[in-house]
C-alpha cells in the first residue's frame, strides 16, 4: 500500500492493526446461522458467492462462444447447440449477475453503513430476496440440465411461443422469480435510504454510491413488473396457444417487444448505474478531493433513471416501429448520452490537480472510464436511425454492449470488490498480484472486444457459428483475448480466497478513505455501529477526516 | 465551509424507547418502524400497478384495433354478475377500513369481526367470478382451440336486428377473451392471496396481536386489500360497461 504519500495523515499503523475479535462473520456459527441470517453484511457474502458461481457458468460458455468461433466453418458445436450456448450465457450474465451484482452485494453491504443504519429497512424481504435469486438460479440450472433454451436472452415471439421445443418455460419461470428478488432488494434500499439515515445524513451528504443505487432501484422497482407480466403472457401464450403476440390470431408481436425492452433498456442502468457510484468512491479516495461537482453527479444518476424509462424503442428501429416515434426515440437516447457524460466529466475533474495514487481499484476504475466512454460513444452511433439500420444485429453491437457491461460494469465491480474488501474481511489483498490482474483484465477485454466492433461494420452478424473465411483474422484476436481475460478473472478468484486467510491484517481504514464505513472495525459488528453517528460533514471530506484521531475509530474487541 | 470538527456522538438515551415486542433491533424508534414499513407497502403497490399496467396497455392496443370484436364481446359478459361483484368488493373494502380503525382504537373483539367480514365478501367475489367463468367454459368462451365463435353478432345501435361479425373480426374475440381472463384471473390471484393473509391476520388478532397499539401488518394489508378492489374497479368498466355500444 501506499502508505508513504504525502497528502495522508493520520495513517493508522497497519503493522499493528490486529483482527477484531468480535464481528459479523464469527458472532455465530454455523451453516443455519448463515441461511436464516438477517444480517445485511451476510446476506451480501452470500450473494458474493452465488454470483461469483453463476458469473463463472456464464463465463464458461462465452469461452464456448469463442472457441467456436475460432474457425469460420461450424466444427465444435451443431447449430442448435450453439444457439444454446449464447442464450444461456446472455441469461445468466444478465440475470444473475449484471442486475444483482454491485446492488445485492456491495449495496447489501454497505448501503446502511454509508447511512449509519443498523441494517436495511428489511432484513427478511432482503434474506426472501436472496432466497428468490437462489431459487430463479436453480431454474436456470434446471433449463440447462434439461436441455437448454435456444431463444436468445430476449424470448422474442413468436419465436419463443411457437416455433421452439426448448425449456422456454423453466427459462421463463427463472427470470419471473429472479425478478421479484430484484425488485425486493430496489424496494429495500428506497425504503433504507428515506427512513433510515442517520442523524445529519441528509440527501446531499449521501455518498454517490448510495445516489448511484437509490437511481438503480427505481428503475427495479418500476421496471421488473413489466418483465414479469410480459414472461407471464409468453408462458400463458405457449402454453394455451392464446395469441396475444401471435399475428395469425390477430396478437402483435412488436407488443412483447415494447413490454420487454420497456424494463430490458432500463435494466441496462441497472447494471451499470450501481457500478457508476462505485467508480465516484474509488475516484475521490485514491485522488484525495471531493468529488468535483457533486450535486451534478447525484442529479445525473436520477437522471438517467428517469431518461432510461423513455428510450426503450431503440432497440425495435428496425421492427417495423412507425418512423415519427424513432425519430422521437432517437433523440431522447442521444439525450442519456448527457448525463453519462457528466459524469465522466466530473471525474476527470476530480482527478484534475488530485494526489492520485494507483492502487488495484483505482486501476479498474481508470478502466472503467476509458471503456465506458468508448461504449457511451458507440450506443450513440446505435442510436442513429441511419447507422443502427446497418449496425443493429452485427457484432457491433455486441461489442457495444460488452464495453459497458464487461468493460464497465465488471471493472467497476471488481474495482469495488478490490477497494472494500478490507471492510469486508478484515484482510488486504496482494496488491502487486492484484494489479496484474488489473491489468491482464484491461488488455485481454481489449483484444477481445475491439475486433468485434470492425467484424460488425464489416456486416458479420451475430448469433451465427459460422462465417466467411476473411472474417477469421479478427474473430481469432477475439478469442486470444478471450483467453487473457478468463486468466483476468481466474486471478481475482485466487487471489481473494488466499487473502482470506493469508491476508495482511487491513486495520478500520486502510485507504483514508472518509465514508462512515472506513470509520467503523473491520470486519463491522453485527449492528455496525456501537453508537448511531451523527454526521456532521460533507461526503467526500478529507478536511474533516485530517482532523479525526486514530483514537476515534470504534473497536469492540 | 466551516467544519465545526465534532466526532460522531451518541444518540441521547432517551431516544432508544423500545415499548412493544415488535419493535425490531434496527430501527431507533416505533415510528421509524411503522413510517418504513407503510413506505414499503406504498412502494410494492407500485411494482403491482406496473405489473397490472401492462395488461392494460395490451388492453388498449388492442381495443383500438379490434374494437368490433371487443363490443360484441363485452355484450357476452353479465352486467349484473359484475356490478354485484362490484358492490360486494365495495363492502370488503369498507370492512378491511373499519378493520384498521377498531385495530387503532384497540377493539380486539371488533377487528376479528371486521376481517371475518372482510374475508366473507372476498370468498363471495371469488364465488361469483367462479360462477362467471363456468359460463364461459358452457359457451366455449375460453380462448384456445375448442374457442366457439357463434354466438358473437354485432348488436345493433337501436335493437332493430343483428349483423353477424365478419369471419375475421369475430376470430379476434378470442384477444379479448384473453385479456379478461388474463386480467380478471391475475386480479382473483391477487384476491387469493389476500384471503390466506387475511386467514393469518384473524388468527393473530385472536390471539390478541394487533390489540394493544401494534397495528402496522393490518394497515399494510388494508393497503394491499384497497388496492386489489380498487384494480377490479377498473377492471369492470373496461371490460365490462364502456365497450357495450357500438359506434
Amino acid at each position: 500500500m501506499s502508505a508513504t504519500s504525502t497528502t495522508i495523515l493520520n495513517l493508522p499503523d497497519q503493522s499493528t492493526a490486529t483482527l477484531p475479535k468480535k464481528n459479523y462473520i464469527n458472532n455465530e456459527h454455523g451453516l443455519l446461522s448463515w441461511l436464516l441470517t438477517g444480517d445485511h453484511k451476510r446476506i451480501a457474502i452470500l450473494y458474493l458467492i452465488s454470483i461469483t458461481f453463476f458469473f463463472f457458468i456464464g463465463g464458461a460458455f462465452a469461452g464456448l462462444i469463442r472457441l467456436e468461433l475460432l474457425t469460420p466453418q461450424p466444427d465444435l458445436v451443431a447449430s442448435d447447440t450453439y444457439n444454446k450456448f449464447f442464450t444461456m450465457h446472455g441469461i445468466i450474465m444478465i440475470f444473475l449477475f449484471l442486475v444483482p451484482s454491485v446492488p445485492a452485494t456491495l449495496g447489501n453491504f454497505l448501503i446502511p453503513i454509508m447511512l449509519g443504519a443498523k441494517d436495511l429497512a428489511f432484513p427478511k424481504i432482503n434474506l426472501l430476496s436472496w432466497y428468490l435469486y437462489m431459487a430463479g438460479g436453480t431454474f436456470t440450472l434446471a433449463a440447462l440440465v434439461l436441455g437448454g433454451v435456444d431463444t436468445g436472452w430476449t424470448f422474442t415471439t413468436p419465436l419463443s411461443t411457437h416455433y421452439l421445443n426448448t425449456h422456454v418455460i423453466t427459462a421463463a419461470t427463472a427470470i419471473f422469480i429472479a425478478g421479484f428478488s430484484s425488485i425486493f432488494t430496489g424496494l429495500n434500499f428506497i425504503v433504507t435510504i428515506h427512513r433510515m439515515r442517520a442523524p445529519g445524513m441528509t440527501w446531499f451528504r449521501m455518498p454517490l454510491f448510495v445516489w448511484s443505487n437509490y437511481a438503480a432501484s427505481i428503475l427495479m422497482v418500476l421496471g421488473t413488473p413489466v418483465l414479469a407480466i410480459a414472461i407471464v403472457l409468453v408462458a400463458l401464450e405457449r402454453t394455451f396457444g392464446i395469441g396475444v403476440f401471435d399475428p395469425t390470431k390477430g396478437g402483435d408481436p412488436l407488443l412483447f417487444q415494447h413490454l420487454f425492452w420497456f424494463y430490458s433498456h432500463p435494466a441496462v442502468y441497472i447494471m451499470i448505474l450501481p457500478g457508476m457510484g462505485v467508480i465516484s468512491e474509488v475516484i475521490s479516495t485514491f485522488s484525495r478531493k471531493r468529488v468535483f461537482g457533486y450535486t451534478a453527479v447525484a442529479f445525473s444518476s436520477v437522471a438517467i433513471a428517469l431518461f432510461g424509462f423513455f428510450v426503450w424503442e431503440h432497440h425495435m428501429f428496425i421492427m417495423g416501429v412507425s418512423n415519427y416515434s424513432a425519430l422521437v426515440f432517437s433523440l431522447l437516447t442521444m439525450l442519456v448520452a448527457v448525463p453519462s457524460a457528466i459524469k465522466i466529466f466530473n471525474w476527470a475533474f476530480t482527478l484534475q490537480q488530485g494526489s492520485i495514487t494507483f492502487e488495484t481499484p483505482m486501476l479498474y476504475a481508470f478502466g472503467f472510464m476509458g471503456l465506458f466512454t468508448i461504449g457511451g460513444l458507440t450506443g450513440v452511433f446505435l442510436g442513429s436511425l441511419g447507422m443502427d439500420i446497418h449496425l443493429t444485429e452485427t457484432y457491433f453491437i455486441v461489442a457495444h454492449f460488452h464495453f459497458v457491461m464487461v468493460g464497465g460494469m465488471l471493472m467497476a465491480f471488481l474495482a469495488g470488490i478490490h477497494f472494500w474488501w478490507p471492510k469486508m474481511t478484515g484482510r488486504m489483498y496482494p496488491e502487486s498480484l492484484s494489479k496484474l490482474a488489473a491489468v491482464i483484465t484491461f488488455i485481454g477485454f481489449n483484444l477481445t472486444f475491439l475486433p468485434q466492433f470492425i467484424l460488425g461494420y464489416l456486416g458479420m452478424p451475430r448469433r451465427y457459428h459460422a462465417y466467411p473465411p476473411e472474417y477469421q483474422v479478427l474473430n481469432v484476436l477475439s478469442t486470444a483475448g478471450a483467453t487473457v481475460l478468463g486468466v483476468g478473472y481466474l486471478l481475482p478468484m485466487l487471489y481473494l480466497a488466499w487473502s482470506l486467510k493469508y491476508g495482511a491484517i487491513a486495520g478500520n481504514n486502510p485507504w483514508q478513505a472518509t465514508g462512515l464505513e472506513w470509520q467503523i472495525q473491520s470486519p463491522p459488528l453485527t449492528e455496525n455501529f456501537i453508537e448511531i453517528p451523527i454526521v456532521d460533514h460533507e461526503a467526500y471530506d478529507y478536511e474533516w477526516l485530517e482532523h479525526k484521531t486514530k483514537h476515534e475509530v470504534t473497536t469492540v474487541g | 465551509m466551516t467544519h465545526p470538527h465534532t466526532h460522531e456522538t451518541a444518540v441521547p438515551a432517551e431516544h432508544h424507547h423500545v415499548a412493544l415486542p415488535q419493535h425490531r433491533h434496527h430501527f431507533e424508534t416505533e415510528e421509524q418502524q411503522r413510517e418504513a414499513g407503510s413506505f414499503g407497502m406504498w412502494l410494492f403497490l407500485l411494482t403491482e400497478i406496473m405489473f397490472f399496467g401492462g395488461m392494460f396497455f395490451a388492453y388498449l392496443l388492442y381495443r383500438n384495433w379490434y374494437y368490433d370484436a371487443f363490443v360484441v364481446a363485452s355484450n357476452q359478459l353479465s352486467i349484473p354478475l359484475g356490478a354485484t361483484n362490484t358492490v360486494i368488493l365495495i363492502g370488503s373494502g369498507f370492512f378491511m377500513a373499519l378493520g384498521v380503525w377498531a385495530a387503532e382504537v384497540k377493539k380486539k373483539g371488533l377487528l376479528v369481526l371486521f376481517l371475518i367480514l372482510t374475508t366473507l365478501l372476498g370468498v363471495a367475489f371469488l364465488g361469483i367470478k367462479g360462477v362467471e367463468y363456468h359460463e364461459k367454459w358452457e359457451k366455449h368462451h375460453i380462448p384456445g382451440a375448442h374457442f366457439d365463435v357463434s354466438e358473437f353478432v354485432n348488436p345493433h345501435a337501436y335493437g332493430l336486428h343483428e349483423e353477424p361479425l365478419s369471419p375475421d373480426m369475430a376470430q379476434k374475440t378470442q384477444i379479448f377473451f384473453f385479456l379478461y381472463f388474463a386480467m380478471t384471473g391475475m386480479h382473483a390471484f391477487h384476491m387469493i392471496i389476500g384471503i390466506v393473509l387475511l386467514f393469518w391476520l384473524t388468527w393473530r388478532a385472536h390471539a390478541g396481536d394487533f390489540s394493544k397499539g401494534y397495528v402496522a401488518p393490518i394497515e399494510n394489508f388494508g393497503l394491499y386489500w384497497h388496492f386489489v378492489d380498487i384494480v377490479w374497479l377498473f377492471l369492470f368498466p373496461l371490460l365490462y360497461l364502456i365497450n357495450r355500444h357500438p359506434l
